[in-house]
């Protein structure tokens, strides 16, 4: 394939799309690790693997499975859950062993599970666009009011409880936005490379920035060269997309040796 | 009620069980009410019962009228290993950027988190909650992790500190501390 043909929609569509994700996923990715549950992205995009699933088992539409699935486990991780990374783990091994389960025995399986393994960018379309610009539009437009308030909760986190508030609604709005990114990515990228794009950019930005929001703005920076350059060789060598964005991640990752605030 | 900020009666409180209690006082606004006593005395169990996070098993913590703003310096301060806030950033958080931080502070404002040492970082949050607009100020062993020099600048601090409206509760089991800065003390029994 050459460049040329990005510019087919049955391409273009797909790219603009993983854009999208390049731009939410360490939106969301830098908050959660401030709050030291980042293997939430890891757990979410399982439970939204798993919704794959159970979609093709029972025949129901895949994606909106996968979205429930996904908001059902953070908002009962929110409610019963405790917090941190133990509930998290226990998502994503209860999803992974309902999503294979149902893989080895349904009609689909073999075919989902590959593309959850691998990422199946190129087969996202409009619908995945709409869903992609309405989180989008949600995540920046909550910005200004969600993260100031994380940001108290994490580092002054009586300061809810002692003004009347001990069960703040941020708290549920930043789980369910974490989720709903996390479905998209996961049926996008595939599973393992919407915990990466979650994951690493915020992890190098945390190591070189100073400041909130340049923390922010360098880990969309650096998840946008990334995808930039795993899309370009993906689509230069026909290689999966999830394996190579996680490689091109990784790659990038070196430099936090070299950091220097 | 009038001027009174919180007015704490035969509280006895804890977690499983009781662990402190019964304790009695009242804070008033323009005062610094020292909560003594030593180590394991349950004071830090009493100011967590004032905001909900410990089991009140009998008695009664009654706040004063209207709304009042509270801010909470923890013990010990969430510090991760990469944190990559400002000083600045942080104070901005608490409303507290708006007044003009301690000298001591001023030139670390720019730094991260995780480029402050420990006792800097306790008198920044210390601050935090001092420089902000809260009408209730609750500070537990406000002088953890401090040398002395930050020690003497968080004396300074709290003797220099608003008090007009405004009522600061300090929990410490270093009582030439609550002797230097208050102006009433509570002693809690072991």
């Amino acid at each position: 394939m050459s460049f040329a043909d990005l510019l087919q929609p049955m391409f273009l569509l797909p790219f603009v799309n993983g854009l999208l994700l390049a731009i939410l996923l360490p939106l969301v990715g830098a908050h959660v690790r401030l709050r030291e549950e980042w293997l939430a992205s890891l757990g979410l995009a399982q439970a939204a693997a798993a919704g794959v699933m159970v979609g093709a088992f029972w025949n129901a539409p895949i994606a909106v499975v996968a979205l429930v699935a996904a908001v059902a486990a953070a908002l009962f991780k929110s409610f019963f859950g405790p917090r941190g990374n133990e509930s998290y783990a226990l998502m994503l091994l209860l999803g992974w062993t309902v999503a294979l389960l149902l893989a080895a025995n349904s009609a689909h399986g073999d075919d989902l599970g590959h593309a959850l393994t691998e990422g199946q960018l190129y087969f996202t379309g409009t619908r995945h666009l709409q869903a992609l610009v309405a989180v989008g539009l949600v995540q920046f437009g909550l910005l200004p009011w969600l993260a100031p308030r994380l940001l108290l909760a994490r580092f002054f986190p009586d300061h809810f409880a002692a003004n009347g508030r001990p069960n703040p609604h941020h708290e549920i709005v930043f789980d369910v936005l974490v989720a709903v990114t996390l479905a998209l990515a996961a049926t996008a990228f595939g599973v393992m490379a919407a915990f990466a794009v979650v994951f690493l950019p915020p992890w190098i930005a945390f190591r070189f920035a100073r400041g909130w929001f340049r923390t922010i703005a360098l880990g969309i920076g650096i998840s946008l060269a990334g995808y930039l350059a795993a899309f370009a060789l993906a689509f230069r060598f026909d290689q999966p997309i999830g394996p190579v964005i996680v490689g091109v991640l990784l790659a990038l990752a070196l430099s936090r040796a070299f950091a220097r605030y | 009620m009038n001027d009174v900020l919180l007015d704490v009666e035969a509280l006895v409180a804890g977690y499983r069980d009781p662990v402190v209690g019964p304790v009695s006082f009242r804070l008033h606004r323009g005062e610094i009410l020292g909560l003594a006593g030593p180590n394991g005395s349950g004071k830090s169990t009493v100011l967590r019962a004032l905001i909900g996070r410990a089991r009140i098993f009998s008695g009664q913590v009654r706040r004063g009228d209207g709304p009042i703003a509270t801010a909470v310096q923890a013990q010990r301060p969430v510090r991760l290993a990469e944190m990559p806030i400002t000083g600045r950033e942080y104070l901005r958080l608490m409303d507290a950027a708006r007044q003009a931080p301690p000298p001591q502070l001023a030139g670390l404002l720019d730094l991260r988190l995780d480029q402050l040492s420990g006792g800097q970082f306790q008198l920044l949050h210390v601050w935090a909650c001092l420089g902000s607009p809260a009408d209730l100020v609750l500070l537990d062993e406000p002088d953890n992790n401090m040398d002395p020099k930050a020690r003497a600048t968080l004396i300074d601090v709290l003797h220099g500190t608003r008090l007009a409206g405004r009522g600061v509760l300090v929990v410490s089991h270093e009582h030439d501390l609550v002797e230097t800065v208050c102006t009433r003390i509570v002693e809690v029994a072991a």
